[in-house]
């Protein structure tokens, strides 16, 4: 007979570790279960080349992370560094590119270089994105309202929403209307001229989004990507030191100090409910642990298709599970270099080599890869976002050898409505590998390990379903009170004691904390516990 | 010469300006109605194509206000029905198509599923199309603290909450995303969400898969004249039956109608307009103009964007306007043979729309600027019904076929005798004696849509048709209540609120603005 | 022809550039200070502000101002144009003036301040602080007019203070005692064109001269040899600082927030807020920014832009301002103790409808001596004057001293 907790945590993915953290820190009797040997999920470090070299194979920066949740678990004190990057840049076919430097003098005359009046649009376009930074950051940490409820908590929280986009004035509202329906390409085209100014700005409307640049909707997965920050600047982005897995492992520990368990190596087998009321979790290995309450950080899929009998739960809500959309888009290949590639657009520029390098030179060149994506194939001409973050962290990897992140988009979840072969893997690490030799000729010599991750490796590996990156795709069928799913927002599943605090939720994907956060806040409110779960800050 | 009249110039004689003539003119308004063609009617002119063979642009009508009927007594004005509440033939080149109407669909491939999830479909998706419709005769509110404004946005908000919960979270969910993903969940035959992925998409730039599709689908479907949601039907005498009914309308209430009248400017006296000049160079003074003519031209061309601040010109510059639709019309020597229809199914609306991916694909192209190799298709035969459209034991037909981006990379010059081409390569597959029963031909590109009609873009919306460009967003923030910032200058075409489509509600909440100003 | 290339590549490599005046600044610059203004080096103090300040309002000062964001419209309609972009109603600038003007987005928000150069017939400059070519090239919409901007094409230095005449004439151009406030002229300057126009930042007599790049060093030498009898002195902008507060001039990013860069759109300001109705001229057809400000004019503002004479000795930056009942005012945006005037004197943005002239506040101050912080309440009162109006302002011809 085991013994039995307070809280049972599926998943020590960033927001299974967040969420636990919250509800050991309320002095929950807390058990964290995990499948693999390993925990962080998607946010880890792994040495999967040699033991001193790490990876972060999945997500591979940090911008989103929210900084109440880093100050009030006390990341710091558990060993977490974000150190920022900065800069980025966009390398174009024909041997040009455009930087984005964190000079921003110097950013503007770059963008300059390309078009005089572009560079002054800069400034409009950078307002307007921070415009709705603003507003949005603001709902992060608040749990969506029910807009069907007549409960007084949802009629104010709806309340409270409705003043803070009167608050906006008539043109931002109507400005803020447009943003959410509008495809990135049309929004681009509202302030530049330029093509490669367009291109550089356009791939954050579709990394891991099963939308083209051409779709509307994409100008909102541009602020999913904009929003975050290092110390205040918005939408600056970071490396955690020792790789994403330190995020993890700082969570983990804060977990661990307020006397949290974890149990890794065996997945979850099934949630065991009964008389209608979810009261522990079956393993693989046929342990079984017990709980009042059941979190699960698996996607919405995996936890309700795949770890739990049908017959507990409502036909309808099953019928609406499966039609959750989380395809993947993207895939990733994680490089062991034997030194420093040479871009031959770059001539040797040191600073652009340390941050986000993409290469693409116009909206259309983008879409068409989307096209392929349609068809079902990986994008034959594919969007990358190349990283090099052993240039900023010299713990990734030993001095003069580097550890590269290449995350790629289109890439289906399966090839033609059939599983992925092996074989296929390989041939689509050969078409990115290509794309890049074309970049930077003798980049091939100096791979001395490569991991090739398509969605069925991300699925596999961390239970990311179909590898979607975001775990449910972000449109807006899919956010705010509709995600994961319209009536199910609020982090309670359908079964009594059990909840959702997967990036399946709201806010969303991307490594935020927020669901696990908001998920802790309902639960510890439903048990009458105090709430250790910290309030947005608010600028202004 | 200059003639003096203190009155309400409208240029444009299609059927928004002709409404809204008619409407001004019963409220006692002097109004003169400037129409550049020869006879009124815009795309819904219904015009001789060929000799002895006669076709409009528009050629189905869908959304025409019942209520907007009613009030300016067309039928009283000679307009009649030829064939009401078409059933839509989704073809298939085996002959295996389906036909779907308002509240069921029959055919062969169909499972017994798929048929009650069509019931279910048309149930939710008529319930929300009904909430468009409730929008259509509304001048739209502006977002503001204004008492007004938002006791507006709360009859909205109540309409959809009435809705019910699930219903209520359905639309919430569905509205702002794509056909494809719809369709999935509700149905499997290829042919059936091919077919009605078709109604999200004509006439505007996107392909089932694009966000706003569901919207524009729920568009389509608001129409309430002939019965069912969005049913549409064909009068007697083809589309310009219903122009000319309007005009008679307008006139009867005392509207002067000029046509042959081309307006090359509106004049400004001060920051007040005065008037009309036309091309002749004949000016007309007025205090009033209201202008039919899409945005961007009225703003840009007609006035001048130096008449507005800068920022409102930037806003009108930016609407999104490429249009897609070509407008093909072929005289026949006789009833073509569409493989498997029965000739009375031929008087229905026929699709080619075999799969929603191949929509999709028909739609890849128009983003690179290229028309679509294997294109999509809504066909009629309005002389089956109307047979003064053609000469005796002759027939017309008339189809919608997308996709054609109004700049096509090569120019339609080039380009519109291969697109022809690929147009009968497709029909012929569907329809094999279709070539040898040709006897004339006429394709309308976007850019001829546009030079004939001057519609901005050649887009018979006058402006995409979208969520961020819909309600208070159209066409512009700012001048969505018809009013532009400029003294005295009104919008009444299909830029406005509610959009394209042969309805007539935007004349009449122009009327209604002009009047409450 | 510009000194510095900022179309190559690696322009990188260095994050600001040496102006045309480069050589010869670093000759003066004695303190070895440099800041960034735009792209360009700039100094803040050669050898003493407080100096380099009694040198603008003794003598005269030289200060670099290259990297003012400069724009030339050309064409038919280019006074059209410049009529629907600015507040003010530019036909009353006539070729040989120069004009100063705001413009304003369509919600009547001050979008920068600058300028406005009749050079000749139908050819206009326009100098301002932010980089406008994005707002002013959608302004073209509609117009026949072209716009170029040409910052790094043309070199320019304010001489400002009471002998700055004299120093010109002693410099050989002839006839530049008729030049009346806000007129330019052009001058054969050994075998250059050198314009002069005059007009400044420092609220005294003073002049500002623009030429080409390359005639840039010759300028300077040219002026320090006819100046050195009369007490030149380069000046940097910790100095122009302090003489175009007690100017009451505005400065974009510290008085006001260009409507352009607000995130925060309520934090910006209109004309009628800032003090510069006087430059919104509702008579003379559309322009940007007109419906919102007609609106404004007949509801209200929701500030003022005031000016502060503030009791006591102590500089009142960044202080709050409070009425006699003690309720919140308004902060000051910029302040100074002012040597000229002997006070302590304040620019500050007030709610409306407070801050008429005459008005009595309180103005919540922390000074620190020797590292101890202190707090007092000045009393302090709206004037309506500026603080520094000589009448050689105006002059013409000018006194020599």
């Amino acid at each position: 007979m085991t013994k039995k907790y307070d809280a049972i945590v599926i998943g020590a993915g960033h927001n299974g570790l967040t969420n636990g953290a919250y509800l050991a820190k309320a002095g929950l009797d807390t058990l964290m279960v995990e499948k693999n040997e390993f925990i962080g999920g998607a946010t880890v470090s792994r040495a999967l080349y040699r033991d001193d070299w790490k990876y972060s194979n999945c997500s591979y920066v940090c911008s989103l992370l929210r900084p109440e949740v880093y100050r009030s678990l006390n990341l710091a004190k558990y060993g977490l560094q974000v150190v920022p990057y900065g800069g980025s840049v966009t390398i174009a076919q024909n041997g040009d590119y455009i930087g984005n430097y964190v000079d921003p003098d110097t950013s503007r005359r770059e963008v300059a270089r390309h078009s005089h009046r572009d560079a002054d649009a800069t400034v409009r376009y950078d307002r307007d994105i921070m415009r709705q930074c603003r507003f949005i950051r603001q709902f992060l940490l608040r749990t969506p309202p029910d807009p069907t409820s007549f409960k007084p908590r949802d009629l104010l929280e709806m309340m409270y929403m409705g003043k803070e986009a009167l608050k906006l004035g008539e043109d931002l509202i109507y400005d803020t209307l447009r943003f959410y329906t509008m495809s990135i390409t049309d929004f681009l085209d509202e302030y530049f001229e330029n093509p490669l100014v367009k291109a550089s700005h356009s791939g954050s409307g579709i990394i891991g989004s099963a939308l083209g640049v051409m779709s509307p909707g994409t100008a909102y997965i541009l602020l999913h990507h904009a929003m975050g920050d290092v110390d205040g600047s918005m939408g600056a982005w970071g490396f955690a030191r020792g790789g994403m897995g330190a995020i993890a492992d700082a969570m983990h520990a804060c977990f661990t100090d307020h006397d949290g368990e974890t149990v890794t190596g065996s997945g979850v087998d099934e949630i065991i409910v009964k008389n209608g009321r979810a009261v522990g979790v079956a393993l693989e290995n046929g342990n079984e642990y017990y709980a009042d309450v059941v979190v699960s950080n698996m996607t919405l899929p995996r936890t309700f298709l795949e770890c739990m009998n049908p017959n507990d739960l409502d036909p309808g809500f099953l019928k609406k599970v499966k039609n959750f959309k989380i395809r993947g888009s993207s895939g990733k290949l994680n490089i062991a270099l034997d030194g420093v590639p040479n871009f031959t657009a770059l001539r040797g520029n040191p600073e652009l080599i340390r941050g986000d390098m993409h290469l693409i030179d116009s909206t259309e060149r983008l879409e068409r890869a989307y096209d392929d994506w349609k068809n079902g194939i990986w994008s034959q001409d594919p969007y990358i976002d190349m990283l090099i973050p052993s240039l900023t962290d010299t713990t990734m990897t030993p001095p003069g050898k580097h550890f590269m992140s290449v995350f790629v988009q289109y890439v289906p979840p399966k090839i033609k409505g059939k599983d992925w072969t092996d074989e296929q893997v390989q041939q689509f690490g050969q078409t990115v590998i290509n794309q890049i030799e074309e970049y930077a000729p003798g980049f091939k010599e100096l791979i001395l390990h490569m991991e090739v991750r398509t969605p069925r490796e991300l699925e596999d590996e961390v239970g990311l379903t179909e590898g979607n990156i975001f775990q449910g795709e972000l449109t807006l069928d899919q956010l705010l009170f509709n995600r994961p799913i319209p009536g199910y927002a609020q982090y309670r599943a359908p079964v009594k004691g059990m909840y959702m605090c997967s990036s399946s939720t709201a806010p969303g994907g991307g490594v935020m904390a927020a669901p696990g956060a908001n998920a802790a806040r309902e639960i510890l409110g439903d048990l009458n516990k105090t709430n250790t779960v910290p309030e947005g800050w608010l600028d202004d | 010469m200059i003639s003096k009249m203190e009155s309400v110039i409208i240029i444009g004689g299609g059927h928004n300006g002709l409404a809204c003539a008619a409407y001004l003119a019963k409220a006692g308004r002097k109004v003169t109605v400037l129409e550049a063609a020869g006879q009124v009617g815009g795309a819904a002119a219904t015009r001789e194509f060929a000799t002895g063979y006669k076709a409009s642009c528009a050629h189905l009508l869908n959304l025409l206000d019942d209520g907007i009927s009613k009030e300016l007594g067309l039928a009283s004005n000679g307009l009649s029905m030829a064939k009401s509440g078409l059933n839509t033939i989704a073809l298939a080149t085996d002959g295996n198509h389906l036909t779907i109407s308002a509240d069921r669909v029959d055919g062969g491939s169909l499972s017994g599923e798929d048929q009650a999830a069509y019931k279910e479909y048309r149930r939710f998706m008529s319930k929300y199309a009904g909430i468009i419709a409730a929008m259509h005769n509304m001048v739209p509110p502006r977002i503001t603290q204004d008492r007004g404004d938002l006791m507006a946005l709360g009859k909205l908000a109540l309409k959809v909450r009435m809705l019910g919960r699930d219903d209520m979270r359905e639309l919430l969910r569905i509205a702002g995303i794509n056909i494809y993903d719809v369709l999935k969940e509700n149905f499997d035959n290829p042919l059936l969400k091919g077919a009605l992925s078709l109604d999200a998409v004509l006439g505007t730039f996107s392909g089932p898969r694009s966000n706003n599709s569901v919207f524009t689908a729920l568009h389509r479907m608001s129409g309430n004249n002939a019965g069912a949601a969005g049913a549409a039907s064909i009068p007697a005498g083809g589309m310009g039956a219903v122009t000319d009914a309007l005009a008679a309308a307008a006139k009867k209430a005392g509207a002067e109608i000029r046509t042959g009248s081309p307006v090359s400017k509106i004049l400004m006296d001060g920051m007040q307009v005065s008037g009309v000049e036309l091309t002749g160079g004949e000016q007309i003074s007025a205090t009033t103009v209201v202008s039919n003519a899409d945005p961007k031209t009225t703003i840009m061309e007609l006035l001048g964007a130096r008449h507005v601040e800068a920022g409102f010109a930037r806003k009108i510059n930016n609407i999104r306007a490429k249009g897609n639709a070509a407008k093909l019309h072929l005289a026949l020597d006789g009833l073509p043979d569409f493989t498997g229809v029965s000739p009375d199914q031929l008087g229905e609306r026929l699709v080619i729309a075999p799969t929603v991916e191949y929509v999709e694909l028909a739609f890849n192209h128009c983003k690179y600027g290229e028309f679509s190799a294997n294109p999509v298709a809504e066909i009629t035969i309005p002389s089956i019904h109307d047979t003064a459209l053609a000469p005796d034991g002759k027939h017309v037909l008339s189809a919608i076929v997308q996709y054609a981006p109004r700049n096509l990379g090569v120019g339609w010059n080039e380009g519109k005798g291969a697109f022809m081409e690929a147009i009968f390569n497709t029909l012929s597959a569907y329809a094999p004696d279709i070539r040898e029963k040709t006897v004339a031909s006429e394709l309308l590109t976007p850019e001829d849509l546009e030079n004939e009609f001057r519609m901005g873009g050649g887009h018979w919306h006058h402006g995409e048709l979208s969520l961020d460009q819909f309600l208070m967003l159209r066409p512009v923030p700012g001048s969505a209540q018809y009013k532009t910032p400029v003294e005295g200058l009104y919008f009444c075409g299909a830029g406005c609120h509610p959009g394209g489509g042969v309805m007539g509600s935007a004349g009449k909440n122009a009327a209604t603005a002009v009047l409450s100003n | 022809m510009r000194t510095v290339d900022f179309s190559r590549e690696d322009h990188y490599k260095n994050a600001v550039f040496p102006s045309p005046f480069h050589s010869r600044q670093k000759q003066h610059n004695k303190l070895r200070e440099w800041s960034r203004w735009s792209d360009y080096l700039s100094v803040p103090a050669y050898w003493c502000e407080s100096m380099e300040y009694f040198a603008g309002r003794n003598a005269c000062g030289v200060f670099d101002i290259t990297p003012m964001v400069k724009h030339l419209v050309t064409g038919p309609d280019a006074l059209p144009y410049l009529n629907r972009l600015m507040t003010r109603d530019v036909s009353k600038i006539k070729p040989g003036r120069v004009g100063y003007s705001v413009w304003c987005n369509e919600q009547g928000r001050v979008i920068d301040d600058g300028t406005i150069f009749h050079l000749t017939e139908g050819v206009y400059r326009i100098c301002s602080q932010e980089h406008q070519i994005d707002w002013f090239m959608t302004n073209t919409l509609g117009f026949d007019v072209t716009i170029v901007e040409d910052t790094h094409d043309v070199a320019g230095l304010a001489l400002q203070g009471p002998t700055s005449c004299a120093v010109l004439r002693d410099m050989g151009l002839d006839g530049i005692e008729n030049l009346t406030p806000f007129g330019l002229t052009y001058f054969d300057f050994h075998g250059t064109e050198l314009m002069v126009s005059r007009t400044g930042f420092t609220g005294d007599l003073g002049y500002e001269l623009w030429t080409s790049p390359e005639n840039a060093e010759m300028l300077w030498d040219r002026l320090f040899e006819a100046g050195e009898q009369r007490g030149i002195k380069a000046m940097g902008s910790d100095a122009l600082e302090l003489l175009r507060i007690e100017a009451g001039f505005i400065l974009a990013g510290a008085d006001f927030l260009p409507a352009a860069e607000a995130v925060r759109p309520t934090h910006t300001r209109s004309p009628f807020e800032l003090g510069l109705g006087w430059l919104v001229s509702f008579d003379k057809g559309v322009f940007n920014g007109r419906q919102a400000l007609l609106e404004e004019k007949q509801n209200g503002s929701r500030f003022h832009l005031v000016k502060l004479d503030i009791d006591g000795n102590k500089p009142a930056n960044q202080s709050f301002v409070y009425t006699k009942n003690k309720k919140y005012a308004g902060t000051v945006t910029s302040a100074m103790w002012s040597p000229s005037a002997k006070a302590s004197i304040a620019l500050a943005s007030l709610e409306a409808p407070l801050g008429k002239p005459g008005e009595e506040f309180e103005v919540e101050i922390y000074y620190q001596r020797e590292l101890k912080w202190s707090r007092v309440m000045a009393p302090a009162r709206v004037v309506k004057d500026v603080f520094w109006d000589p009448p050689r302002k105006r002059q013409t011809p000018p006194a020599d001293f």
